[in-house]
């Protein structure tokens, strides 16, 4: 009898994932599935990741350029005890994202970072953008997105102005990779207008974004120079959703789990329906809007509703000369995280339904507790390869002028 | 091919080794004295499942009145934990417990002589 060919397995360094677990090792799988798919020759633009901009606020609020608000900040941050960061408007504690420590990287990123020549942030940016083979990614804060609902809408002005001109100097000048949205402080239109004059043109920025939790209509008239601003400089308007437990329509929701699966559906389903059929599409033709981080179920059922009720309603929507659902489909752009795999017959009805072919970006939405790798996209079976790499990052480059040509190493 | 993965002393209850096999990865968990191996790829993502937290299952008793107050921990159900995303499987079953055809796949696991050895 032929004896049984045996050697030793290798221990895995880490055995349990942490926080203190390097973003490397953590997505060494997604990176090796990059690699045994071929994607490096791949351009992969993720077009929403996270950082804690919190983390760092001690350091943001030196950027406070109103003198009074930034003495007070900074006096509030060396002397008060147990203190959240000045100004932040928010939930505080009712943040239950990683499911009670099971999901390790949600909660924090306490990895060694041993490079001090860049931030911190810059390192665990281009860790992820190695583990999910990306080449370029869009980063976003995380707590400045409850902003929108801020009781002084001048303290939205103060921190977007304060975290933009941080991040041009500590993020975007480190590395060409990693890109932002223009945060537009939407509570204040004006200052939206200023935004766009003094910050727009820098490097790294190529959209402008719109944390989409908030009570302002995006058809006020107020906002029409914005907008005009925007297609005239080519720049996508990106509304970010987000949830909040003080939203009365869902104050009856008691797990985080539902609070998040309508909260963050939810408030870019009004801002899409008011957009529609107020007309923006049509008076601004050539001003693309991106919805990002609703996934992408919500879209189809919005179409449908929307088609049914304009064509019984018409006069109530003149500027409309198309369904809505066609405006839907060929102005508004999508990402895709969290996409919603578990009923592929659905999914594939929705990527016909928002063409997302030439519609639809990916987005990772990485390290929060729901990210989704590349590979949710070139797993798909019912696209072939050329929507699949639009998907994964021609889109984005046509959206945002970005290179074509791969920059990663895998 | 198979491979040594460690003495069947070595590996305590609720304890684990998560160990590659030229490159394929594989957990072996001892849960109420027994061990089980699985592969280290969630279903889900393929995220590396066997190096998650392992929690008791939750449950919510019902009261006969249909009324619920707390949540409780199962003292006898051990779910190992995806970190990427947070599925979780039945350490002993490798089923999901809301949908037991979301399951791990089994690694073929062999004790002889008091070593324990699993297959690629």
């Amino acid at each position: 009898m032929d004896a049984i060919a045996t050697k030793p397995a290798e221990l895995l360094p880490t055995q349990e994932a942490s926080v203190h677990t390097n973003t490397r090792e953590l997505l060494d799988h997604a990176n090796r599935d990059a690699k045994r798919r071929g994607l490096e020759d791949w351009l992969i633009v993720d077009i929403d990741a996270h950082h804690v901009e919190s983390v760092s606020w001690n350091q943001i609020v030196h950027y406070i350029e109103d003198p009074v608000q930034r003495a007070a900040a900074l006096d509030y941050h060396k002397n008060r005890v147990g203190a959240p960061p000045y100004g932040l408007s928010g939930d505080l504690g009712l943040r239950y994202q990683s499911v009670g420590g099971r999901i390790p990287h949600q909660d924090d990123q306490k990895e060694v970072v041993e490079d001090k020549s860049v931030h911190r942030d810059v390192t665990l940016t281009r860790r992820a953008m190695e583990g999910l083979a990306v080449d370029y990614m869009v980063v976003f804060p995380t707590p400045m997105l409850f902003l929108g609902l801020h009781p002084q809408t001048r303290m939205e002005v103060i921190l977007a102005r304060a975290y933009t001109r941080w991040t041009i100097d500590n993020l975007l000048r480190a590395d060409p990779r990693i890109k932002t949205f223009l945060y537009l402080p939407f509570n204040e239109p004006d200052e939206c207008v200023r935004m766009i004059e003094d910050f727009a043109d820098e490097p790294g920025i190529i959209g402008l974004t719109v944390p989409s939790v908030r009570h302002k209509p995006v058809h006020h008239n107020a906002y029409m120079k914005v907008y005009a601003m925007a297609e005239e400089r080519g720049l996508p308007v990106a509304f970010h959703a987000g949830y909040h437990w003080q939203d009365q329509s869902l104050a009856t929701v008691n797990q985080f789990l539902g609070m998040h699966a309508l909260g963050f559906v939810w408030c870019n389903m009004i801002h899409m329906t008011n957009w529609v059929l107020n007309g923006i599409p049509e008076r601004f033709p050539g001003l693309k809007s991106l919805w990002v981080e609703s996934g992408l179920a919500w879209v189809p059922f919005l179409m449908q509703r929307l088609d049914d009720q304009f064509l019984m309603r018409q006069s109530e929507a003149p500027l409309l000369k198309r369904l809505p659902s066609e405006y839907m489909s060929e102005h508004c752009f999508y990402t895709s995280q969290p996409m919603e795999k578990t009923h592929p017959r659905a999914l594939q009805s929705t990527f016909e339904m928002i063409k997302a072919e030439t519609q639809l970006l990916y987005s990772s939405d990485w390290p929060h507790f729901d990210f989704d790798t590349p590979g949710t996209i070139a797993d798909i079976p019912f696209i072939d390869e050329q929507a699949k790499r639009n998907i994964l990052g021609l889109n984005a480059a046509r959206l945002f002028n970005l290179p074509t040509e791969p920059v990663k190493r895998l | 091919m198979r491979y040594y993965v460690a003495e069947e002393s070595e590996i305590g209850d609720g304890e684990r080794r998560v160990v590659s096999c030229d490159g394929k990865e594989i957990g072996v968990f001892r849960v109420k004295g027994r061990l089980f191996a699985w592969h280290n790829r969630c279903v889900h993502q393929n995220g590396p499942v066997c190096q998650g937290r392992i929690y008791n299952r939750v449950v919510e008793p019902v009261a006969e009145d249909g009324t619920t107050r707390f949540q409780e921990y199962d003292a006898e159900t051990f779910h190992l934990v995806c970190p990427w995303h947070g599925y979780e499987y039945d350490i002993e079953t490798g089923q999901h417990p809301g949908n037991p055809r979301v399951r791990l796949r089994a690694a073929k696991l062999e004790i002889e002589d008091g070593s324990i050895y699993v297959s690629a």
